[in-house]
Parts: structure tokens; C-alpha cells; sequence
């Protein structure tokens, strides 16, 4: 049954990536990440987890030999955040096209410049179409199971793709929490072995990496797409499985009093639970407000997210990323065009907030459902709790 | 054991290993390639029971188009300047996974191959992290063609002085590459790994022991390829492997070992061969003057006898073979 103990939601994650067996794990330290494998280097020093620790000189070097061991047929982790996933960007792209199924926990943080440690999205959204497969967690709970799923679902012969498995900087990463830890029998009966199809095997040699001309290049990526999109399924029948072993049911769309809603809130990540507080307080009001918070941001759940705003009047989509030179965030953007193939015609608005670790609060979530109801918001999107 | 005891056994003519290639033939490498000859004399040597990592270059992109590949061995290929995370990664896995009981009951030795600008310039970073590192059964080769061929001739920090390549032309303010050689093999020896090599495809047992060599010692071990371009060069393609043994008799690109910092001159140049001999057929150093070449003879000379101090100095005692 595991057992619930007080303790950061980083070592947490650490404690997941140690009950998974893990084999590899390749990092290089960065602010707010550095507590993940830090612990993961404790649990390898004392034998706790019988891994290979490789402490690279870069976050390159990291998702690199991320790539080799992976190939090499090893279950394989790493743990980054925003500088480190940009210097990271190339392998990030390669990783889903060579087919290797990498763990990556992104403690997500603001991305340069100005040089900021703090909590937002833009490092996530700049591996947006890379081709992992990206999950969301809230609460510190969320993130350790997260990190399991993340294991079965990546790895399993239908995907063989790399997940990402995003907590919020700081005001996730470096919270305690009360955690309940699994025991390791439950976990093994979650989580198969890892055995790739296709790896870097003497007696059954392979290449992998080959030049791609333009008569193959397209069909490769289009390869890659379709078991990506596929890959939905997967996640589905692995949270049906956590739910079976763990009692704990996660859903690629989350909901929150959103049934009655005329307008609802979009979310990703920890800022969701003070949105569900804000929906509380408006709820007393008489409000009829909602939240839908995305769990599963690649691949995109479509018909998951349609069902969950079908009875909205207004959708107001946070993002915590500004893209610059764009006129809307990359939420945003992700709902505008879905929602526009679809037959809903909802009131869509879209705001940008909290960048940087600037606070989001309660009456950021009060201000944004008063703005999305109001019918005034005129450009494609606003920025929320900025100095003038 | 020293490194400098560790057990192996030297490619002779007698012993000359037999049977296929583990570099298939029908790769795509330019007429006269000396770097592709290198590449598959130092394969054939060790046979297919390794793990081969590539880095972006003309090597990868001759023997791997898409659905064809002349690897005999498993082999990956992911970007230019990471071959050395690369196999970090594949060496570090295959040694846990044996350690875990789910891999081979032996030592699986991982070779790392790029070029010039993937090793000296771009790679750099990566290699440095993997050669402190030490990881066991991990080997770098640098097949040094001397400039960014792959690309189209562009200098690297690997070109020689005085060679004029398309971003080192020559011009009424210039006369091509205007730096010194980086000296690798002396980068890489500084890591404090056991074995440090450097080879040329004119002297193909020496090349083919050096690698089961460096494959046979425990730790990381690096060899510094000689890879003669005739494309990049501007060189008859018939005259690669003479313009390596001219490196070797000009003292231009001397063989030699450096055994857990301790070094060994493989072939000892007492009386070089005039250096002009060794620029003659190859175009890239046409523009050179005589005072030029006096300039670049005595620079050389005074590398190459640092390197028989070197040697003297810090000596590998040879211990008998097995």
C-alpha cells in the first residue's frame, strides 16, 4: 500500500525514477532541476539504486548520452530546466526520430534573458514540436506518478518515444508535500521491464541514424507523427493501469466543477490548484465558473479537450509563456485552432501570466473569468499582472 | 596492470586478419580517400564484436544513406559534436546492463569516430567530459582530414599553416591558415588517459595494432588519425598514401603512443625528407614561398624534437608481450 511521508516533491521524483529500476541516468546540474539528481546521485552512492550515474559537462552531453544508452538498450533518466533544455534543443529534436525512450523531468523555469530562475513555461514550449510526448503534473503526488506512467508509457512497443514529465520550478519542485510513496511490488506490477524492440546489439546489428534524402525525410517525420499521435492510446490504457494498481485515476484533460460552467479557465501545471481555490471563492459568489487543466500537452488530447469545453460560453486560456512577436500564447494558439475546426463557438480569450515566478493568485484567476465574461477583450490576448 | 602491459596482439602480414570487411564495400567516399581507408583498416582490425558511434561528417554520410549502411557492427550515428557523449552514454549502459545480468558476459569495447572539426572544434567540449570521465571501454578516433571537407573545404582548427582552404584562401593579405596544428594527442594525454595514439593509413599494421590496443587497455583511450584528402587536399587521388608516409619521413605528423603520460616515437626521423617534398603534390600549399617553407621546416623540427625529449625524458618501459 506504500506509505505517505512528508518530503520534497524533487526527491520524490527521484524516489520514482529509483522504484523504476532505472539504469542510466546522465545530468548535468541546473537550478531549480538540481535536487532531483542530486538525491538520484545519494540513491546511486549508497547502492540504493544500482545505476550508472554519468555526470556530464553539459545538458548537450547529457541528452547525448541519454541517446547512446537508451540505444544501448538501458532504461534511461534525466532531469533539466530552461537553459539546460535549450542547450539541450538539438538532441531534443533527434531523441523521437531515433525511436529512444527517454525519461526527462523539466523542473520548468523562465528562459533568458534577462536570466531568471524562476517558474514559467517558455522552456517546455521550446521544445514544443520536438516530438516528446509531454505531461503535466500539479502536486507533488501528481509528479511522482507522473514520472512512473512516464516509464510505461514511453517505453512501450506501440511508442518507444521520450516523455517529458513537467513540474512547476520551485513552487513545485522545492515544496514538501505529503507523498505517498508505493511499495516497490506495486510498481513492478505496474511498470514491465524495459525491453526495446530495436537496440544497439552485437549479435543483431543494426544502424540507427542514417542519412535521410529528400525521397525518405518526409515519410521519417510522418513515421515519427503518426506514432505520436497514436501514442494517446497508450497513455489512456497506462492510467487505466495506475488506476488498477495504485487507485489513482488520471485523465489527459483534468476537470473541475466545469459541468454548469459558462466560463472556463485553461490551465497547465501547479497553478491550477490556486485556480481551483479562485473557482471555490467565485462558485460562493454565484459564479458559474470552471477549470479544465491540460494534463497531456503532446500529443494534444483533441476530442478530450472538446468534450471538456463543449458547454462553455467563454474559454479563457492561461499561458505562462510569452511568444514574442506572436499575438497569442502557445495554449492559446493550440485551442483557437482546434476549437476553429470544430462546430463549439465559444468566447475564446486568451491571457499570459506568472513569467518569471511572478505570483499568480487567486484574484489573477477572479480578474481573468470577469474579463473572459465581458465581452471588452479586443486583442488576441492579454497579459494579466503586469506594471504599467 | 600498467596500461603499457595490457596484453594484445599486433597486426602483422602474417596475422593479417581475414574475411569480410566490417566496413562493407560500395560506401560513396571520394576516389582515393585515405580517411575511408583509414576507417575500415581500423574496423577490419578490431572485427564487429564493438559498438560504433559516429559523429556528422564525411564518414557518416558516405557509408549511411538511408536504406544503406556499411556498418557491420551496431552503430549510431546523432549529431556532429557529440560523438564522445554518445558513447559515454552506450558504454556506461552496456556496462550496467552486464552488471544487472541482462547484457554480454564480457567487455564490449565502444569506438567514437569523427573528424577534425567534430573532435578539435565543435566536439571538444563533449570529448574533454568523456575522457575525464574514464569511461572503460571507451575509444575516440579523430580521422584528421584536416579542414571541414564534408562541407566543402572549410579551415579547422586541425588545418596546417599555410594551407589555403575556402575559409582560409589565400590573397594579396593572406597565405592561407595563419595558425598552428591544435595538438590534440597532447589535449586528450592531459585528461591523465592511458593511452593517447596518433596513426596514418600508410603504416596499416601500426594503425590496426594501436587500436586493438587502445581497445585491450581499461580506460579511455584516443587516437589522432592521420586522413589524407586528395578532394580537400587538391592531390591526385593516387598519392594518399604516399603524402602519409612523406608526413611521417618529413616529421610533419610523427607516429608515436603516449602510454599513461609515458611516450613512445614509433618510427624515429633522424634525417628528414625536405618538407617541400611533402607539399609538392598537394595543391593546398602551392602559394608557399621558400622562406615560408624554411619558417614552417624549423617549426616542425623543434615540435618534433620536443618530442624525442619527450620521450627520453619519460620513457615506456616496455614490459615482454604475453
Amino acid at each position: 500500500m506504500g506509505k505517505r511521508i512528508g518530503i520534497e516533491v524533487s526527491l520524490a521524483v527521484a524516489e520514482a525514477v529509483k522504484l523504476a529500476d532505472t539504469d542510466v541516468v546522465a545530468a548535468y546540474p541546473i537550478t531549480p532541476q538540481t535536487h532531483i539528481v542530486e538525491h538520484l546521485s545519494e540513491l546511486v552512492a549508497d547502492g540504493e539504486l544500482n545505476a550508472a550515474y554519468i555526470p556530464v559537462e553539459s545538458e548537450h552531453s547529457a541528452m547525448s548520452s541519454c541517446i547512446g544508452s537508451s540505444a544501448a538498450g538501458a532504461r534511461t533518466f534525466t532531469a533539466t530546466s530552461s537553459q539546460g533544455l535549450a542547450l539541450m534543443n538539438e538532441m531534443i529534436y533527434i531523441a523521437p526520430v531515433l525511436r529512444t525512450p527517454i525519461i526527462l523531468a523539466i523542473a520548468n523555469r523562465a528562459l533568458s534573458a534577462p536570466i531568471n530562475i524562476w517558474n514559467d513555461h517558455s522552456d517546455i514550449m521550446s521544445v514544443r514540436d520536438a516530438g516528446w510526448i509531454a505531461l503535466f503534473a500539479d502536486n507533488g503526488q501528481e509528479a511522482l506518478d507522473m514520472t512512473l506512467a512516464s516509464y510505461r508509457i514511453g517505453e512501450d512497443p506501440a511508442v518507444s518515444l521520450p516523455v517529458s514529465m513537467n513540474i512547476d520550478g520551485f513552487t513545485l519542485s522545492h515544496f514538501i508535500e505529503p507523498i505517498l510513496i508505493p511499495d516497490q511490488e506495486e510498481v513492478d506490477r505496474f511498470l514491465p521491464p524495459f525491453k526495446p524492440s530495436l537496440q544497439l546489439d552485437i549479435k543483431n546489428p543494426i544502424s540507427i541514424g542514417l542519412l535521410g534524402a529528400p525521397e525518405c525525410y518526409t515519410e521519417a517525420r510522418k513515421a515519427v507523427d503518426n506514432v505520436l499521435r497514436n501514442s494517446k492510446k497508450t497513455v489512456l490504457k497506462a492510467f487505466e493501469e495506475f488506476d488498477a494498481v495504485f487507485g489513482r485515476k488520471y485523465n489527459l484533460v483534468e476537470t473541475y466543477r466545469h459541468e454548469d460552467a459558462e466560463t472556463v479557465i485553461v490551465t497547465m501545471g501547479s497553478i491550477s490548484e490556486t485556480a481551483m481555490t479562485a473557482i471555490d471563492e467565485m462558485r460562493d459568489q454565484g459564479k458559474k465558473v470552471g477549470l479544465v487543466r491540460i494534463r497531456l500537452w503532446r500529443p494534444f488530447p483533441d476530442e478530450e479537450f472538446l468534450a471538456a469545453v463543449a458547454h462553455a460560453k467563454n474559454v479563457a486560456v492561461v499561458d505562462r509563456h510569452m511568444v514574442l512577436g506572436c499575438s497569442s500564447g502557445p495554449v492559446g494558439l493550440e485551442v483557437r485552432s482546434l476549437v476553429y475546426t470544430s462546430k463549439l463557438r465559444p468566447v475564446i480569450t486568451n491571457f499570459v501570466l506568472g513569467l518569471g515566478g511572478r505570483d499568480v493568485t487567486r484574484d489573477n484567476f477572479k480578474h481573468i473569468c470577469d474579463r473572459a465574461s465581458s465581452g471588452e477583450v479586443q486583442t488576441r490576448y492579454e497579459l494579466v499582472g503586469v506594471y504599467e | 596492470m600498467r596500461a603499457a602491459d595490457v596484453p594484445y596482439e599486433k597486426v602483422t602480414v602474417k596475422n593479417f586478419p581475414k574475411g569480410p570487411d566490417s566496413l562493407a564495400p560500395g560506401h560513396r567516399a571520394c576516389q582515393g580517400c585515405g580517411e575511408v581507408l583509414a576507417l575500415r583498416l581500423l574496423l577490419k582490425a578490431l572485427g564487429t564484436e564493438f559498438i560504433a558511434v559516429s559523429a556528422t561528417g564525411c564518414m557518416e554520410v558516405c557509408t549511411g544513406p538511408y536504406p544503406q549502411s556499411a556498418w557491420r557492427m551496431p552503430w549510431i550515428h546523432v549529431a556532429f559534436e557529440n560523438a564522445a557523449a554518445v558513447a559515454s552514454g552506450v558504454d556506461e549502459a552496456t556496462q550496467i546492463l552486464s552488471k544487472k545480468g541482462r547484457g554480454y558476459d564480457r567487455r564490449i569495447p565502444v569506438i567514437a569516430v569523427a573528424g577534425d572539426g567534430g573532435t578539435a572544434d565543435i566536439g571538444l567540449q563533449a570529448l574533454s567530459g568523456a575522457l575525464e570521465r574514464h569511461h572503460k571501454n571507451f575509444v575516440y578516433v579523430c580521422l584528421d582530414n584536416e579542414a571541414y571537407m564534408n562541407t566543402g573545404i572549410q579551415r579547422s582548427s586541425e588545418t596546417p599553416f599555410g594551407a589555403a582552404t575556402t575559409t582560409s584562401p589565400t590573397g594579396s593579405r593572406s597565405k592561407g591558415q595563419y595558425t598552428w596544428k591544435k595538438n590534440m594527442p597532447a589535449i586528450a594525454a592531459a585528461h591523465n588517459v592511458p593511452y593517447v595514439a596518433t596513426a596514418n593509413p600508410a603504416f596499416q599494421f601500426d594503425l590496426m595494432s594501436k587500436i586493438r590496443r587502445a581497445a585491450a587497455i581499461e580506460g579511455p583511450a584516443y587516437i589522432h588519425v592521420y586522413a589524407p584528402c586528395p578532394t580537400g587536399w587538391r592531390m591526385k587521388p593516387e598519392l594518399a598514401i604516399e603524402s602519409g608516409r612523406l608526413a611521417v619521413s618529413t616529421r610533419i605528423f610523427p607516429l608515436y603512443e603516449i602510454i599513461d603520460g609515458c611516450y613512445e616515437i614509433n618510427r624515429k626521423v633522424a634525417d628528414p625528407k625536405p618538407i617541400a617534398d611533402y607539399f609538392k603534390i598537394q595543391g593546398r600549399f602551392r602559394h608557399l614561398k621558400e622562406d615560408d617553407v624554411a619558417y614552417i621546416t624549423e617549426r616542425v623540427n623543434a615540435d618534433y624534437e620536443r618530442l624525442v625529449e619527450l620521450s627520453e625524458k619519460f620513457p615506456v618501459k616496455a614490459a615482454p608481450q604475453a
